[in-house]
């Protein structure tokens, strides 16, 4: 993980700061930083989302392709997450560099959306046995602020919002063989149902308080952090902790009781901006990097 | 793709353009702010980004490459999975990579004044998110505004730019459609004010009858590239510079 490097006295002023609910850039302890998300930006995935959390660039790009069911759920189709830390991030991620910092929001991603109540599954289903939709979700690290795994969540969120599944028709073909037509306009697509999408929040143990959202210096002071998966209406779908150092039990439900409100107030600014987006008219031109 | 005329009876190509028109090319610099330089370029389709990390001290694992009186550069091409038509996953260090990695380490090598920054390395490392034909092309225009972001001695710009043969007409900038087709593919970058070639690759067959056609055509695009590239250039600075006189 690109560490930012800090002196002694530049940690204690951090963790004295906190103790007073103030941190470096002015906020409290429950704020997350200016939130920057754009989706359908790229043209050749069936949805993609851009997210700018302070200095943290990702971007989400959501291609679907038809698969083969897994044997235990012959109904449903599945989600595939893989996450890559762009060079471009800082220069250790160059070659196999950034590779355990993606296993590890790769895992944090593919286990929250393992829940069956977080998405509708068998909506991805098309022929049983047979066939089946697979939602491939690629998670791009352009620029390395501190909080990745939340930015990854709330793009990821953005981007499945975003997707849209063709319509496919099915015929009967020969020999008893179903086929499955793809309809011609590429606008005839059926959006995925993300209202149960998790999103996950990070919180960092500095002191004896705890923080959410933190930079890349706050990320260098913290011991221990838990990351967890909040849907819309406060529920859990997934803990971690993750860190060298150690929790109490007592922090660790004041935590996840922290975790569940913000989780909670962000899903709610989260689903507003996308309606908005969703709806504004399409003279609006995407800006994109430019 | 059958019955699908690359260069129509009209003289138009399939996306509308005339053999000699350049697709849309938007540019910013400044993308990053973490990178020493960075930029973005679009090229119709093809979306490249580029940061630049350097001049800097020489990374442990690459210190039996450090030059007592030239600085060395390191480069990695990487596309998105995203990138193309069909999801591919592309592993580091994949031999498609590594060659266009080489490719743009020479070109820079031709075109950054490395004698000034003795005994350290110049990062360049190039994320292709939307893959549409001319990724070298594009790749090279974006490191090269990366690079005048960071505020590294050049000699000259690097302009780069592709072509192709159809029914004897040179066509210029071409698209993934245009690339997968049998025709030969020439790219080319050259420094505009300097009227060089500071790298050329051609791929397929050509008569060498055509060929000066072509690449007359090629550096005509180039220098046309140019002509948006300064101006994007001056634009950036102009802004740069309100900021520091009326703060």
């Amino acid at each position: 993980m690109a560490k930012a490097i800090l002196g002694d006295s530049e940690k204690w002023f951090i963790v004295h700061g906190v103790q007073d609910d103030f941190r470096t850039d002015g906020r409290s302890c429950e704020n997350y930083r200016h939130i920057e998300l754009e989706t359908g930006i790229l043209s050749n995935t069936h949805g993609s989302a851009r997210i700018r959390l302070g200095s943290s660039e990702l971007l989400v790009g959501v291609k679907v392709e038809l698969g083969t069911p897994k044997p235990q759920r012959i109904n449903e189709g599945w989600l595939e997450f893989h996450v890559d830390c762009s060079p471009n991030a800082h220069p250790v991620f160059q070659g196999r560099g950034g590779k355990e910092l993606s296993d590890n929001i790769c895992s944090m991603l593919t286990r929250v959306y393992r829940n069956n109540t977080v998405m509708d599954l068998e909506a991805l289903g098309v022929i049983p046995q047979k066939h089946c939709w697979v939602v491939h979700v690629d998670v791009l690290i352009l620029e390395c602020g501190g909080n990745l795994i939340d930015a990854a969540s709330i793009a990821v969120k953005a981007a499945l919002y975003n997707t849209g599944i063709p319509n496919i028709s099915l015929t009967d073909g020969d020999e008893g063989e179903v086929e499955i037509n793809l309809p011609d306009d590429p606008e005839d697509v059926k959006h995925l149902k993300t209202i149960n999408c998790p999103v996950l929040v990070t919180l960092s143990k500095i002191g004896n308080r705890h923080i959410v959202d933190a930079t890349d210096e706050e990320e260098c002071c913290c011991s221990a952090s838990l990351v967890m998966g909040v849907t819309r209406r406060g529920h859990t779908v997934g803990v971690r902790k993750m860190g060298g150092g150690s929790l109490d039990p007592e922090s660790v439900t004041e935590m996840i009781d922290s975790g569940k409100k913000i989780g909670r107030q962000l899903h709610i600014s989260l689903d507003k901006l996308l309606k908005i987006e969703a709806g504004m008219s399409e003279d609006i031109k995407q800006t994109g990097y430019l | 793709m059958a019955g699908l005329e690359l260069l129509s009876d009209q003289g138009y190509r399939i996306d509308g353009r005339k053999p000699d028109e350049l697709r849309r090319i938007r540019c910013k610099l400044g993308v990053f702010t973490q990178a020493d330089g960075s930029a973005y370029i679009e090229q119709g389709n093809t979306k490249v980004l580029a940061a630049i990390y350097g001049p800097r001290e020489a990374d442990q694992n690459m210190r039996n490459q450090i030059c007592h009186d030239k600085c060395f550069l390191n480069c990695e091409y990487t596309q998105a999975t995203f990138s193309t038509a069909e999801r591919k996953h592309r592993s580091r260090g994949d031999r498609k990579g590594q060659d266009m990695s080489t490719h743009i380490k020479q070109t820079f090598e031709a075109t950054i004044q490395t004698s000034l920054y003795p005994r350290s390395q110049i990062d360049i490392y190039l994320q292709v998110l939307q893959a549409d034909g001319s990724n070298y092309c594009a790749c090279i225009n974006a490191a090269s505004l990366a690079l005048i972001d960071a505020g590294i001695a050049m000699k000259d710009y690097v302009c780069a730019c592709s072509a192709s043969l159809t029914k004897g007409k040179p066509v210029i900038d071409i698209n993934h459609v245009e690339e997968s087709s049998d025709c030969a593919e020439l790219s080319v970058a050259i420094l505009p004010k300097l009227d060089q070639i500071v790298y050329s690759e051609l791929n397929g067959r050509l008569h060498a009858n055509e060929l000066p056609d072509v690449i007359d055509a090629v550096v005509r695009g180039c220098k046309d590239l140019f002509v948006v590239m300064d101006r994007t250039v001056r634009e950036h600075l102009e802004e740069t510079a309100t900021t520091f006189t009326h703060s």
